[in-house]
This record gives C-alpha cells, structure tokens and sequence, in this order.
C-alpha cells in the first residue's frame, strides 16, 4: 500500500480512480485502456507539477516518508559481502547505527549509516535512528578501523537528531558526537556522505563530514528540527512550516552556501515512488567521485577535507 | 559581616521604600537569596560568600582574573558574513545582533587574549553568554579557529572557558557546520603538540558541548555549571521520567567520566597556570596561595 502526504492529495484521489477503472474492467470485460491512458497521464502530470516546487515543509515531510528507502535498503543493493560489526567496546551495541565492512564496486570499504526502520518493530529495535553515544563510539571505531586498512568511507545519514535521554546524557552524548567528528576529520580514506532523508542537526554532523558530501533532492539537512525552531524561536510548534522556510534547509539552499557538495536528482514524486532507481543514482554518484580521492595521497585528502570545512561560511553564499 | 547584613540592610530598604536596591551597592544571590555587598562579590569572584553559588561571570571579569594582573592584550576576530539567511522570527536576527552589541559592547559571543597565567604564555577564549545565549553562529566558528591559530603561531596553549545555549538557530546549517569547523581548531592545536584545556562554565550545552567543548586535553568544570547535550525540557518529553537530582551538573559529569575536575574560581588561575607548566615541561614556582572563598554564616 501505497502511502500519500496531504499535499499529494490529487494525485492518490487520480491513482485511486484509476485502480477502481482496473478493478471493473477486470470483472465486467469494459474496454477503458484509453480512459486510464487519459487519468494516468493527468496523474503522472498532477505528481509532475506537485513535485517540481515543493515548499520546504513538503520536502520535511517528503524526508520523513516512511516508505522512502533507508540506510539497510542502500547497503543491500549498494554493497556487496556486506559484513556487519557491532559494538562500541566500552558498553553496548547501539542499532541505531548499522555498519560494517563490505565491497562497493568490488572494492573493500566500511559502511555506516543512521537507520530508521521500516515498520514498528524495526523502527523500535533501531530505536528510529536516534543514536546514543555507544552508537557515535561504535562509528569513530569503524572510521578508525578504516584509516587503518586504507578503506574508503561511505556514511549515509538519516536521523531525527542524536536521542535526547537521561543515560544518554549520563554516557557523554556530548562527547560521543565530538568524538565522531573528530575521527571523520582525522581519516587519511576518502569519506563519501550521503544524506538520504533526514540530516538532524548533531547527530547528523556526527557521521556527516566527508570530502564529498551528496544530498538528495528532498532530502533536509538542519541545525534543530523545524518544530524545535519553531517552539524555541517563534514559541509555537504550529508555526513548523514557517521555521522550515527560514531555516534554509532543502538540498538547494546547502548546496547554494556551499556547505554541501552535489544534489542527487530523486525520480518525479521522490524517492519512496521508486526506490530503485533512487539508491542507483546514489551509487553512481559515489563511483563517480570515488576514483579522484583515492588518487589523492592520505595527507593531501586530509588537508584537502579540512580546508573545505575551513572555508565554508567564510563568504556570503552565490 | 553580621552587624552589616542584620543592620544596614534593613535601613537602605526603608530609605528606598518599596525600590529595589541600588545595583551598585547591592546584589542578590540567586541560589540562596541573600543579600550580598557588591564590594564583598568582587573579591570573591562573583562567588557567593553565603552559598559558594557561581555566578554567571562577564567576558572582562574572566579576562581579568584568568590572566596575572588582569593584564593581556585582545585580538581583533575576523569578521564572518553577517545574516546569511536572511533570517527572521518573531524579530529581524540582524535586529537581535545590533541590540545585543548595544547592550554588551561586544562584536560576538567570543573574546580572544593572550597574556600570562602564574608567568606561562597563554591565549585563551572566552564565550559571552551575555551575547546572544553565547549560542554558536559563523563568526563564532571562525573565532574559534582564529584562537586555535594564534596559539599555534605563539606556540602557547589555548584554554577556553565556554558558555553557550548551543546552536545560533538563525544562521541556520552554518551554524551546525561550525561543529568540524571547531573541531579542525583543536586538531591544529593538538597536531602542533600544544595543551587545550577546557573550562566549562555555567551554562555549556548543544552543539558547542558537542564539539570543541568536550576534545580538551584537560576537561575543567565550574562548580554546579549546567553542561550537557539535550535540553533537560526535551528529555523529560522523550522520556517522560523526571530528571535525577543534579542530572546535567559538572559534579554529575565529573562523577560521569565526562570531566577531570569541578575547579572553584578562585583556584582557577592557580590550577590552569600548573597545568600549563605540567604539560610543557616548564618550572612552577610556588604561588600564592589563592584566596579562598570563606563561607560566611548567615545571620
């Protein structure tokens, strides 16, 4: 089934009549191929329209889709010999993060990611990809056990924010994150990030500093959730909408400061309309950038990733 | 101290009658209450001579008893662009800026000065909560960074009192990006071989805990400074539990791991100066001893 937003409206009442007209001329033999011929291209138009300007808060929720495809949907296709590691050796297995080594394009490579679930049970046991410190621990212990074997890095991001609890608290969230970061800065390997939803603030930083850094098209990246800006700031949840247009979260305005590196076009209607070809685009983007770091000497990428970072925010966006 | 707060207390209030007490003679601790000689508070360093209570502090004041003398010499932070959102809430965040100039003749939330402590070279940083919640925007990051340099080109260590709400929302993801960019300050600091000591003070939270706030060499805490990560009004809705009592205080994150020592403030000097010889191989002479904060018994 099929989930729509409430903007997408039009186009579920189109598709549902559609069906309806599939349904009867199943049973009743009716010729009506050019009639759904007509509404199918009238939706396809509708998804078309409704897509190309979506407002911020449409691209929230398009972020948020529960049916969009998670970090585990992009490391089953994109990656090969996928191997999990666990653990953070000092004091749990958080699954919150997923990650482990693998082969991407048949090259060996670390893997890390934020992962949601995909229904109650699994969003339950990735706790909806909040992590807590052991979670950051077990992903600078997998960036570090890549810069010591020479494997690339690649990071996808897809979190509400780090879990705000009172064990997380006690365990050094704070540090956990600053850690993490730490590592990601530090690791003579090509890093290549990729936000693939939701990129909430700390805890997306976390696992988000790369050389290249790649957001898709509906994908948010964001310093606080719009609610949180807005329950802070204009001290009214409901004004979400209005913080989400202030904030300048969407792929493009990043992309226009220049704090990320490349949009990945997602197919008309988002990712969740076709998985697939989403994760694909990914991959391709990877092993288009994938080549030029791994010729870089590991001091050189380092220096390069520093300066990046050191460089943004220096000058007004273009 | 008794015949003053039983006698002459008493008698400025009926003076003024109703008015609150002038500020300049007067202050009140806002942990116990008491009323406090303004003379007696600047002796104690902002400490409460009734409770031990520390007071948030100014940039200046902690300037001056950081450095010998009160001597050292600020450096001009380089300028980041200004508004790059555009951004606007109830208020114009380029609005916010100018009033908060105006009211704490400070550019930004971080003054940069190097000088001495107990004879060591040192460049040292200190957040402004005073300035915008000390909350972290681009010219905060670049201050930092700026810092981070200096100490590298006097080859002195840094030291960084921090103070912050977190994040400056109104910068938006430029704001969030000053996390590495922080953290590339430390490594060059660390990659230079040089000590980084932090002291957290009253409050350190968000993105700035999340950062450079916790990679010191040296974590140092003021006592009961509020240091943590979350919000404590989002973690009661996540958790719908109460908080423990002291969640979120530097004895909680010493008792935690998370620190190496809640240092008084008038040991604070003291302690930096020791550490910095400690770590650079360098002789301490014997200091004075600091000038210990005497309870007094209240009346």
């Amino acid at each position: 089934m099929r989930q729509f937003l409430d903007f997408e409206k039009p186009v579920a009442e189109l598709e549902d009549k559609i069906d309806e007209l599939r349904r009867m001329s199943e049973t009743d033999g009716i010729n009506i191929s050019e009639e759904v011929a007509r509404l199918t291209e009238k939706a396809d138009r509708q998804l078309r329209a409704t897509y190309a300007k979506l407002t911020p808060w449409q691209k929230v929720q398009v972020a948020r889709h529960a049916q969009r495809p998670h970090t585990l949907d992009y490391i089953r296709t994109l990656v090969t010999e996928y191997t999990p590691l666990a653990g953070d050796r000092s004091f749990a297995e958080d699954n919150a993060v997923v990650g482990g080594l693998g082969r991407f394009e048949n090259r060996p490579v670390v893997v890390v990611g934020t992962e949601r679930g995909d229904d109650l049970d699994t969003r339950l046991k990735h706790n909806f990809g909040m992590a807590r410190p052991e979670g950051y621990r077990k992903v600078r212990r997998l960036v570090e056990l890549a810069s010591r074997f020479a494997l690339p890095i690649l990071s996808f991001v897809d979190t509400a924010g780090a879990f705000p609890g009172i064990e997380a608290e006690a365990r050094g969230q704070a540090e956990a994150i600053a850690r993490s970061t730490d590592a990601f800065l530090s690791a003579p390997v090509p890093i290549l990030v990729t936000v693939i939803g939701e990129g909430g603030s700390g805890g997306a930083i976390a696992l988000g500093a790369g050389d290249r850094v790649f957001m898709l098209e509906h994908s948010i990246y964001s310093v606080i959730s719009p609610e949180g800006c807005a329950s802070i700031l204009w001290r009214d949840t409901t004004q979400a909408a209005a913080a989400a247009e202030a904030m300048k979260l969407t792929a493009t305005d990043l992309r226009n400061f220049r704090l990320i590196d490349e949009i990945i076009p997602e197919p008309v209607g988002g990712a969740h309309r076709d998985p697939v070809v989403t994760i694909q685009a990914v991959g391709r983007a990877i092993a288009t950038a994938l080549p030029g770091l791994l010729a870089l000497d590991p001091a050189a990428l380092r220096a390069q990733r520093r300066e990046k970072y050191l460089a943004m925010s220096r000058e007004p966006a273009v | 101290m008794s015949w003053l707060t039983e006698y002459v207390r008493p008698k400025i209030r009926n003076l003024l009658g109703k008015r609150e007490v002038p500020d300049n003679l007067w202050t009140q601790c806002s942990a116990c209450n008491q009323m406090i000689f303004v003379k007696e508070l600047e002796r104690t360093l902002k400490v409460c001579p009734y409770c031990g209570h520390h007071m948030r502090a100014l940039v200046n004041e902690r300037l001056n008893w950081t450095f010998d003398e009160g001597s050292y010499t600020r450096i001009d932070l380089p300028k980041a662009p200004v508004d790059p959102l555009g951004f606007r809430d109830q208020k114009r965040y380029t609005d916010r800026l100018k009033e908060n100039r105006s009211k704490t003749h400070l550019d930004e939330a971080l003054v940069v000065a190097h000088g001495t402590i107990t004879g060591h070279r040192a460049v040292v940083g200190v957040m402004a909560f005073e300035f915008l919640a000390g909350t972290m925007g681009a010219a905060l990051g670049e201050g930092v960074v700026a810092a981070a340099k200096l100490a590298v080109l006097q080859q002195a260590p840094l030291i960084l009192f921090t103070a912050s709400g977190g994040a400056r929302m109104q910068e938006g993801m430029i704001s969030l990006m000053q996390m590495p960019r922080t953290t590339i300050a430390v490594q060059m600091v660390r990659e230079a071989g040089l000590p980084y000591i932090v002291v957290m003070t009253d409050p350190t939270t968000g993105g700035v805990t999340a950062s450079f706030a916790m990679l010191g060499d040296i974590q140092i805490a003021e006592p009961n400074a509020l240091i943590g990560f979350a919000g404590q009004r989002v973690i009661e809705q996540t958790v719908r539990e109460t908080l423990p009592e002291g969640f979120q205080r530097a004895e909680y994150l010493l008792q935690h791991g998370m620190l190496d020592m809640v240092v008084p403030r008038p040991e604070m000097r003291e302690t930096l100066g020791r550490l910095i010889a400690l770590l650079c191989h360098l002789d301490h002479p014997a200091q004075e001893t600091p000038d210990p904060v005497p309870l007094i018994q209240a009346a």
